[in-house]
């Protein structure tokens, strides 16, 4: 992953918003708990081996089993799972006034990101890529368009499965700018391991700058119109599977390209975006990413693949 | 082709018997002696594969000590210490090294491997991560 999630303190543990603080504390609060737990069970084995007579004799009574192996930990759960429940609710509440809204869909092996206005409509298509203002919560809306898969963003909020036929809500928020790695946290088949995106967080001013520069992108017509490369783009039929707006391109399989040149990533969150890798990632992306379902187009000769990746890169 | 001076090349611990194994080798063959050409610097190297990660090099090219990505749609560079000239026309040195991955069509007109975002310096560090690859 371009944003990598390994290294100390682990992300779990280093929140960057207040639902992930409460995810770490739910985590450190069960950590606690275990080792208690833990400690005790080894208090009472050396006990039950080495101590005097009379303590083992009460240790061996019923009466022990049922406090300490029934009564104990059916409190103790309760409590915990009502209060790790009550803890995380806020996490998974949907809309309750003016948030952002985002709506990311799970796709074998990449995120479909549409940024929704306030009546739920789409107002930007993008991938892989998620951009929120700084300091509020954003409501994501979570779907799958085959099979299961989970979002996460350690440093932003606790795991979300998206499961398909069903729309749930994950919060997210961000209390400083910066980039923040995110992954698929649940085996979806193939290359599961390289579908991964970037969440930026931006002031929000800037961040409706960042909206803003996208509209007038996309109000105006596509960059480039005269390049080699949109042609041998649209004569390759890439527009079957992907969509740049103002191009016949309009296919809806794969990502929309239509601001492709502005993206931190390319893959999924896996290569960074450069001429370079953007012409690599065209020309054998089986090699890169085994699986996954763009082809390889070994058959362009370097010189297409280079005016392809020339118009591609101008599309922001 | 002469022989070099091996106290110029990376220090070793060798024992006197593979020291003469090695010097029997290196007068029989007629390829280079399996060892880089150029003694580049090793801090250098290690930040050279860590600009190659970043900026991506492997999209296109297999590049030993990279576990992935392993592109396909360029050359692989397994054996690149061992290399003629540097995409078959500049001359192997450094210098050309480090201009060619920065520019490659400003180094070599007609290139497609293109520009790469790495400063010039960046691009001095992975010329001798490529010299230090010794894969043979």
């Amino acid at each position: 992953m371009l944003e990598p999630l390994w290294g100390w303190p682990p992300p779990v543990l280093d929140p960057a918003g207040p639902y992930a603080e409460k995810v770490t504390v739910l985590a450190w609060a069960l950590f606690a708990m275990g080792l208690l737990v833990t400690g005790v069970v080894i208090v009472a084995l050396w006990v039950a081996i080495k101590g005097p007579p009379w303590i083992k004799s009460k240790l061996g009574g019923e009466k022990v089993v049922w406090i300490g192996g029934v009564a104990f930990p059916a409190v103790v759960l309760t409590i915990l799972l009502v209060w790790g429940l009550t803890l995380t609710a806020s996490l998974t509440q949907g809309i309750t006034g003016k948030e952002t809204r985002i709506r990311v869909t799970g796709e074998m092996w990449w995120f479909r990101v549409q940024y929704l206005g306030p009546n739920g409509e789409v107002i930007l298509n993008d991938a892989n890529e998620i951009h929120l203002p700084v300091g509020e919560p954003v409501v994501l809306e979570l779907r799958s368009a085959d099979v299961i898969h989970s979002f996460w963003v350690p440093h932003l909020s606790g795991k979300k499965d998206m499961i398909p036929g069903r729309k749930l809500f994950l919060r997210v928020q961000a209390d400083k700018a910066g980039r923040y790695g995110g992954v698929c946290a649940e085996y979806c088949g193939g290359p599961h391991a390289l579908m991964g995106f970037v969440a930026v967080a931006h002031e929000r001013a800037a961040w409706e700058g960042w909206l803003a520069e996208r509209h007038a992108a996309q109000a105006a017509a596509p960059a480039g119109p005269a390049m080699p490369g949109r042609r041998i783009f649209l004569e390759s039929g890439c527009g079957a599977c992907h969509r740049v707006a103002g191009t016949e391109a309009n296919g809806l399989i794969g990502p929309d390209l239509t601001h492709v040149g502005s993206r931190l990533t390319l893959g999924a969150g896996i290569l960074p975006n450069n001429h370079g890798t953007l012409m690599g990632w065209i020309g054998d992306s089986q090699s890169i990413k085994p699986g996954n379902r763009m082809p390889s187009y070994s058959m362009l000769p370097a010189e297409k693949l280079d005016a392809i990746a020339d118009w591609l890169g101008r599309q922001k | 082709m002469p022989m070099r001076d091996r106290s110029k090349l990376p220090l070793r611990p060798v024992a006197p018997v593979w020291a003469m194994m090695a010097g029997l080798a290196l007068l029989s063959a007629c390829k280079q002696p399996p060892a880089s050409r150029i003694d580049a610097d090793a801090a250098a190297a290690a930040r050279g594969l860590s600009a190659m990660e970043t900026v991506g090099c492997g999209a296109c090219h297999e590049i030993p000590g990279l576990d992935w990505p392993k592109g396909r749609t360029a050359p692989s560079l397994v054996g690149f210490d061992d290399i003629g000239p540097i995409a078959g026309q500049l001359a192997n040195t450094p210098a050309n090294l480090a201009a060619f991955v920065r520019n490659a069509p400003a180094a070599k007109p007609g290139s497609l491997m293109p520009a790469m975002p790495l400063s010039e310096s960046e691009a001095r560090d992975v010329a001798a991560y490529l010299y230090r690859i010794d894969d043979d």
